[in-house]
């Protein structure tokens, strides 16, 4: 299996690795630092067409690969890995649902502007008492005949602050449990919604986490997503596709680590020599990028079957799980080799090891991977 | 409106490296760009278009068939359509011969876009730096001129330009059809978008040829048509690194460099 982009996909690439170098890597420092989202990234990257790159054309996107489209979280997180997951939960976790299970009215009305990035776009369905164990929701939605009302609150929500359209999951029947739950378009400006608190995080600090509060919130009829209590199913498979953006983006921060790593060592003198020509530096690179590349073409394999229409939950999970434990793996073995000058704010390595973390955890952690692999396996 | 802008492809000059033995110019492996400047002149003719939707800008490039590449960037930021003139009774020209075939194809392509309102160009290519083919194109053209704009807009039946001089920045309005000459504004230009690149890729460039002016006086283009012949090309010594002077203070800093000028015999 091999996985190459033609000529095109890789002028695409190649035009936003330039983009990158020169308006987001200069402030990845900075908006970590100030825990500033980037939005003028977003504008600029909206310009260029790349909030919506897996998107049909007709609804504004250009309309590309989703492994592309995973190419594109991998390049952004290379330089800043809050700008990628800023565009992967957009992408991934707003616009996907609405392409995939909205009414023609919804894509006409949100689709269009969230592909284009005019609009950004978020995803709730996170609560404090429900993680992992998202089936748990709290968050319920009750009908009124003409609009549903929806109380309760998510937390931990990626691009709130600055969504204008999120996607929510509420219980509509808290009998069925999970058989219960549906999903919801919501407008930042519906009656009764807010964006509550801001989280203060290890990594990705320039992404805004907020939680979301509904209170009597008005939601009309039509913003249904998909079927009612089958909203379950749209949680699963969105975050199915999600993980993949979320495995791009450890590739990104991972190869971005071992590339300055190399730099580094290349530069640096002790005991008369590079560090870069004693063989313990080499062989560690060795292993990393081995890994690295290894993960890659989990990552690649789950997007080329997403984007084939086969079954890939468990290449997602594969993907996620060796992509961001290489990503965390690899980021703390550069921080290793830079030593002291590693350690500071100074170079890029703490930076990258606190935003590898985050991809153990978000999206599904490591051990709902493991469930979903294992699940898949049939090892029960 | 109608707008012009005459492009240069030249080689990356920030990649090129000098071969430390045998002393000349590394030209493997170098990217070929569009000229920076030019790129300017089209992100004038883009905000131009901003303002004015129905804007069109036209790209037009002289060069070897590989040129297309620069032409189809152009498409990717902000042109609509591109030409380019390329043939072998062309090569060798100098920017006097340039800017006459220019002109002609000026006039030609004018006869399949319409009457330019504006014609863009960079103040000077950044491989030759003459600076001379713009200003010359709007000799041939009878066009009043702009040289060093930095940006410009449409103001009734004049171009307001914005021109850049040595005490900081004078208004010149310009009727039209004018040219301006773009230096390096404070901004920088647009990015391509995925859309436009996609399209770019697809779009068929014609190229105007040897053939293209039947009345083109061939006694003024290429080698044989240029007054100017490049004698020599040499890369200048190496100059080697200065002399940091930084004593303790300001007034023993004087005096070290005072003593250095005077043993050098200079004061």
């Amino acid at each position: 299996m091999n996985f190459h982009f033609n000529e095109e996909e890789q002028e695409i690439l190649d035009m936003l690795h330039d983009f990158c170098l020169k308006e987001v890597a200069p402030i990845a420092a900075e908006v970590d630092e100030n825990e500033r989202f980037p939005e003028e990234t977003w504008h600029k990257l909206a310009e260029m067409g790349m909030m919506g790159v897996p998107m049909p054309e007709e609804y504004g996107g250009a309309g590309l690969s989703y492994l592309n489209y995973i190419a594109v979280c991998e390049e952004l997180a290379k330089h800043c890995a809050t700008t990628s997951v800023m565009v992967s939960a957009h992408t991934s976790l707003c616009c996907w649902p609405i392409a995939t299970y909205g009414t023609e009215e919804q894509k006409a009305k949100y689709l269009s502007k969230l592909s284009s990035g005019e609009w950004l776009g978020a995803f709730g369905l996170t609560e404090p008492g429900a993680g992992t164990d998202a089936a748990m929701q709290k968050t319920v939605a009750e009908d009124k005949g003409d609009h549903w009302v929806l109380n309760g609150s998510k937390i931990f929500i990626t691009n709130a602050g600055f969504a204008n359209v999120f996607v929510v999951f509420a219980m509509t029947n808290k009998e069925l449990g999970t058989k219960g739950i549906s999903a919801f378009i919501v407008e930042k400006d519906f009656p009764g919604f807010k964006v509550g608190s801001h989280e203060k995080k290890m990594g990705i600090r320039g992404s805004s986490t907020c939680e979301l509060v509904f209170e009597d919130c008005i939601v009309p009829k039509e913003n249904l997503l998909g079927e009612l209590n089958k909203g379950f199913k749209v949680a699963m498979t969105t975050l199915d596709g999600g993980r993949i953006g979320i495995a791009a983006q450890a590739l990104g921060i991972a190869q971005a680590s071992i590339d300055e790593c190399v730099k580094y060592t290349k530069e640096r003198v002790q005991f008369g020599k590079r560090i870069s020509q004693f063989q313990n530096t080499q062989f560690q690179l060795a292993d990393m990028q081995a890994h690295v590349d290894a993960a890659r073409l989990l990552v690649y394999r789950a997007a080329q079957a997403k984007q084939d229409h086969e079954p890939h939950s468990h290449l997602a999970a594969m993907a996620k799980l060796v992509a961001s434990e290489t990503a965390s793996d690899v980021t703390r073995r550069t921080l290793q080799l830079t030593g002291g000058y590693g350690y500071t704010r100074e170079y890029p390595f703490e930076r990258m090891m606190r935003d590898a973390k985050i991809t153990e955890i978000y999206e599904g952690t490591s051990e709902v991977q493991r469930m979903v692999i294992s699940g898949w396996m049939g090892v029960k | 409106m109608n707008i012009l802008v005459c492009v240069k492809q030249v080689p990356d000059t920030t990649e090129i490296k000098i071969d430390p033995v045998k002393n000349t110019l590394i030209r493997d492996g170098v990217p070929s760009i569009v000229n920076p400047f030019d790129g300017y002149a089209l992100e004038a003719a883009a905000r131009i278009k901003d303002k004015n939707p129905d804007t069109k800008i036209v790209v037009l490039s002289m060069g070897p068939p590989q040129a297309t590449a620069a032409l189809k960037e152009c498409l990717a930021i902000a042109a609509d359509k591109a030409y380019l003139v390329s043939g072998r009774t062309f090569g060798g020209s100098d920017t006097l011969a340039t800017s006459y075939i220019l002109y002609n194809a000026v006039k030609k392509v004018e006869e399949l876009e319409g009457k330019f309102d504006a014609i863009f160009c960079g103040k000077q290519a950044i491989d030759g730096d003459t600076a001379q083919v713009g200003p010359e194109l709007a000799e041939h053209l009878g066009y009043p001129q702009v040289t060093y704009g930095l940006e410009a807009e449409v103001d009734g039946d004049m171009l307001k330009v914005k021109k850049e001089v040595e005490e900081g920045v004078e208004v010149i309005g310009v009727k039209f059809p004018c040219l301006v000459t773009y230096t390096k504004p404070a901004w920088d230009p647009r990015y391509p978008t995925i859309k436009r690149k996609m399209a770019a890729n697809r779009a068929e460039i014609p190229v105007l040829g040897d053939d293209a002016f039947p009345d083109i006086d061939t006694t003024r283009i290429g080698l044989k048509g240029s007054p100017t012949n490049v004698k020599k090309t040499f890369v200048p010594q190496k100059k080697t690194g200065g002399v940091k002077i930084k004593e303790a203070d300001n007034e023993t800093s004087a005096k070290v460099l005072f003593e250095k000028l005077s043993a050098a015999s200079i004061i």
